[in-house]
C-alpha cells in the first residue's frame, strides 16, 4: 500500500521516557482481531491509557492534555517483542508520523518503515535533551528534516544526525513501497524459483 | 577477505535475487507460513493491488492465535475471532494454499507444526507473521518473523527485503546440571545479554550443549533467540537433524532427499570463518531459571535474590516500575512465594519433550488445590503423543486435564486469560505486562519449574523434587 510521503516534520514531541516498550503494551493481543487495519489507534497503549473500567488512567502522558504532537519520543529499545504490524498500525493511526528513540527493536523498526513511520535513532544523551526541552515547556518543537536526515530541537538549535539506507530513504520521500520494487523484478525472481526445488 | 563463509552466511547468500546499493538485499523465501491474526490485512492488500499469490505452494496456514483451547468442534464464540478464522480459511481457498484449520488433523501452533509435517528443512529461507519464527533455525534453517506488509510482499513476490543482519555467535560448553532444560539455557542466555542484547544480530548457537541437545530442545532455544532482540537463531544441522525429518510429509524422499542431503551436509560454519561478536559461556554454571520482572531478559537462577535497582547501570525507574507491577521487592527471593496459575504450553515449550518432563515430576504427586493449571499442546500430534505414552494417564491422576491445542495463554488473544494480579508461573515467552491478560504477573521457566510449582502451589526449584523421587 503507497503511504503518505515524508519530507519536512516540524512537531511538537509526546513523552514516553519509559525504556523496552514492548509491543505488548503500545497494542495488547486481545485488539489484534480485526481483518481489515482500521481504529487501532484507540487501543495505542491501551493498559497504560485506560483503567479496566475503561475510564482513562489521568497520569499518562496521552492522557495529558499538554503533550500532543506528531512525534513519539521513547525510551531505549522501543518496540520489542512481537512482529504485529499492528503495533506500527496504531501508532500511524493516532496520528504520530515518527518516532524517536535511542535504540529500536528490529521488526518494529521495519514495520514502521513499511507504513511510512519514520523510526529516528538519536543517541542517549540528545535523547536525554528532548526529554528535558518537552518537560521544561511541551510546546517545544522538533525538527525532522528526512532529506538531511536531521533531527533538531528548535529551543536550543542542537541537532543530531540519523541513520537511514538509501533505498527506505527514497520510498519514504516518494511515499513507495517494497512491493511496487519487487513486482518490477519479477523476471529476476522467476528465474530464480526455477532453480530452488521447494 | 577470508573466503570461510558463516552458516548463515552460506543459507542467506545463496537466496539473494538481488542486492540493492546501500539498501536491503532481496532475499527469496522458501516457505513460507500464515496463520489467521497477521494475514488478513495482507490479502486485502493483494485485491486493493489487483494481484495474486506468486507461489501458492509455498505457503502454508494453520489457525492457533485465537482458538479455543476447549470445546473446538463447537463453532467459536467470539465473533471477532470467529471472522478472523473465516478470512484465513477463505483466503486460502481462494489463493490454493494448503489450509489446516480448527478440527484439522494437522492443525497446531505454526512453529510446532510446521517442523512436524517437514515445512521446516535445513538450509530453507522461512518466515512467517510471528517473531517466534526463530525456532525453526533449529534445523540450520534463516527463518525469521516478518510484519503485514511483508507477509504481503512474500505473497506476492515470494521474497522480502531485508538488510543483511550482523553474524553472532554464542559457544556454550561443560555439561548441564540436573534438572537444567533448554528453556533454562535460554533464559540464562537472554538474562546475560538483556532483551536488546542481540538487536541487529543472526546468532549462531555452537558448543557442546547445543550438539547434545534434542530436536525439541534445539527449537526451544532458537524460538528465543527474538527475546534477546536477535533477528533469529540457528544451529547446524547434524545427524540428530536428519533423523527427525526423515520421512516426513513435506521432506524430499528417494533421489531428491540423497541430493538434499548433499546440500545441507555442507551446512556449518568453516572453521576460520569470522562472526561480527562472539560470546562464551559455560553450560555447567547453569541452574533453573526463572523471571522476576515484565521482560524476558529479567530472569535469574531460582536460588538467587532479586538484583537491588543499585546494581544497575541505569534504567532505574523502568526496573522499579516493572517490580512494582509483578509485586515484588528488590532482594527478595521469589522461591517459595504462593501462585495461583500454571501454564504449560506455547511454541516454545509445547512438545511433546516438553509434556514428558511436566509428567515426570507430577507422576505419583497432586495438583495443588491452590494452583490452576493450562496443559495445552503444541498440535494434536503432540496431543496424540501424550495419550500414547500413556502421559494422559500420569496427569489425570494427579489431578490435570489436557486442553487442545492452540497458542492459548501464551498471547491471551482466546478466552484463556489469567485474571488481573494472579500470579503465573509459565512455559511461554514473554512476561510482559499484561501478555497473558490484562494486569496478569507471568514468571517464565521451564516444564520442570513449572510442574513443580503446580503440585506445590508455590515456585518451587524442581531439584528439589527430583532428589525426592531418586532417594
Ligand atoms: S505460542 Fe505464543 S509465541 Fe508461539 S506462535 Fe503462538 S502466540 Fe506466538
Amino acid at each position: 500500500m503507497a503511504y503518505d510521503k515524508f519530507n519536512i516534520l516540524t512537531s511538537t514531541g509526546v513523552p514516553l521516557p519509559i525504556e523496552n516498550v514492548d509491543t505488548d503494551q503500545i497494542i495488547p493481543a486481545r485488539f489484534l482481531k480485526a481483518t481489515e487495519r482500521k481504529g487501532f489507534g484507540d487501543n495505542l497503549f491501551r493498559d497504560w491509557r485506560y483503567h479496566q473500567d475503561d475510564s482513562p488512567k489521568t497520569d499518562f502522558v496521552l492522557n495529558n492534555p499538554k503533550y500532543k504532537g506528531k512525534i513519539l519520543v521513547g525510551g531505549k529499545n522501543f518496540g520489542s517483542g512481537s512482529s504485529r504490524e499492528h503495533a506500527a498500525w496504531a501508532v500511524y493511526d493516532y496520528g504520530f508520523r515518527c518516532v524517536v528513540s535511542s535504540f529500536f527493536a528490529d521488526i518494529f523498526r521495519n514495520n514502521c518503515l513499511n507504513i511510512g513511520v519514520l523510526p529516528v535513532q538519536v543517541s542517549a544523551d540528545f535523547l536525554q535533551k528532548i526529554f528535558a526541552a518537552i518537560e521544561e515547556d511541551p510546546q517545544t518543537e522538533l525538527v525532522v528534516d528526512l532529506h538531511k536526515q536531521l533531527i533538531t530541537l528548535t529551543t536550543t538549535g542542537e541537532s543530531e544526525s540519523f541513520d537511514i539506507n538509501d533505498y527506505k530513504k527514497n520510498n519514504m520521500l516518494n511515499g513507495f513501497d517494497d512491493i511496487d520494487y519487487l513486482l518490477n523484478i519479477k523476471n529476476d525472481i522467476e528465474a530464480f524459483a526455477k532453480n530452488t526445488p521447494l | 577477505m577470508s573466503t570461510q563463509k558463516t552458516l548463515f552466511d552460506k543459507v542467506w547468500d545463496s537466496h539473494v535475487v538481488h542486492q540493492i546499493q546501500n539498501g536491503p538485499d532481496v532475499l527469496f523465501i522458501d516457505r513460507h507460513m500464515i496463520h489467521e491474526v497477521t494475514s488478513p490485512v495482507a490479502f486485502l492488500g493483494l485485491k486493493n493491488r489487483g494481484i495474486g499469490v506468486l507461489y501458492n505452494q509455498r505457503t502454508f496456514a494453520t489457525a492457533d492465535h485465537n482458538t479455543p483451547t476447549i470445546n473446538q468442534h463447537l463453532p467459536v464464540e467470539d465473533p471477532l475471532s470467529a471472522n478472523q478464522l473465516k478470512a484465513l480459511e477463505e483466503n486460502s481457498k481462494e489463493h490454493g494454499i494448503s489450509y489446516w484449520g480448527l478440527g484439522h488433523s494437522k492443525n497446531g501452533i505454526v512453529h510446532v507444526v510446521g517442523p512436524e509435517y517437514g515445512i521446516t528443512q535445513p538450509g530453507a529461507t522461512i518466515v512467517c507473521g510471528d517473531s517466534h519464527t526463530s525456532t525453526h533455525g533449529a534445523f540450520g534453517a534463516i527463518a525469521f518473523g516478518i510484519g503485514t506488509s511483508e507477509v504481503e510482499m512474500v505473497l506476492a513476490t515470494q521474497c522480502i527485503m531485508q538488510p543483511k543482519p550482523k553474524r553472532m555467535r554464542i559457544n556454550i560448553n561443560g555439561k548441564l546440571g540436573v534438572g537444567v532444560t533448554p528453556k533454562d539455557v535460554a533464559l540464562f542466555i537472554i538474562s546475560r545479554l538483556t532483551t536488546s542484547g542481540a538487536t541487529g544480530y543472526f546468532v549462531e548457537y555452537a558448543g557442546e550443549i547445543f550438539r547434545n541437545m534434542s530436536m525439541e530442545g534445539r527449537m526451544t532455544v532458537c524460538n528465543l533467540s527474538i527475546e534477546m532482540g536477535a533477528r533469529g537463531g540457528m544451529i547446524a544441522p547434524d545427524e540428530k537433524t536428519f533423523d527427525y525429518i526423515k520421512e516426513r510429509e513435506f521432506t524430499p524422499k528417494g533421489a531428491a532427499w540423497d541430493k538434499a542431503m548433499a546440500y545441507w551436509s555442507t551446512l556449518y560454519t568453516d572453521e576460520d570463518a569470522i562472526f561480527d561478536k562472539e560470546l562464551n559461556f559455560d553450560g555447567s554454571l547453569i541452574e533453573p531459571m526463572i523471571t522476576y520482572g515484565t521482560n524476558p531478559g529479567m530472569g535469574m537462577g531460582i536460588s538467587n535474590d532479586i538484583p537491588k535497582a543499585s546494581a544497575l547501570q541505569g534504567g532505574v525507574a523502568t526496573y522499579e516500575k516493572s517490580l512494582k507491577y509483578m509485586d515484588f521487592q528488590e532482594g527478595e527471593s521469589v522461591k517459595g512465594k504462593p501462585i495461583d496459575f500454571v501454564f504449560l504450553g506455547s511454541c516454545t515449550n509445547g512438545r511433546i519433550e516438553d509434556f514428558r518432563a511436566f509428567s515426570s515430576i507430577v507422576k505419583g504427586r497432586k495438583k495443588a488445590e491452590n494452583v490452576t493449571a493450562w496443559l495445552v499442546p503444541g498440535s494434536h500430534k503432540v496431543e496424540a503423543a501424550i495419550r500414547e505414552e500413556g502421559i494422559l494417564d500420569i496427569l489425570t491422576e494427579a489431578g490435570f486435564e489436557l486442553r487442545e491445542p492452540g497458542c492459548s495463554a501464551c498471547l491471551a488473544m482466546n478466552e484463556d486469560k489469567i485474571p488481573p494480579g494472579k500470579l503465573a508461573v509459565s512455559t511461554s515467552n514473554r512476561n510482559f505486562e499484561g501478555r497473558q491478560g490484562p494486569g496478569s504477573r507471568t514468571i517464565l521457566a521451564s516444564p520442570l519449574v513449572a510442574a513443580a510449582a503446580a503440585v506445590t502451589g508455590k515456585v518451587t526449584d524442581p531439584r528439589e523434587l527430583m532428589e525426592i523421587q531418586m532417594a
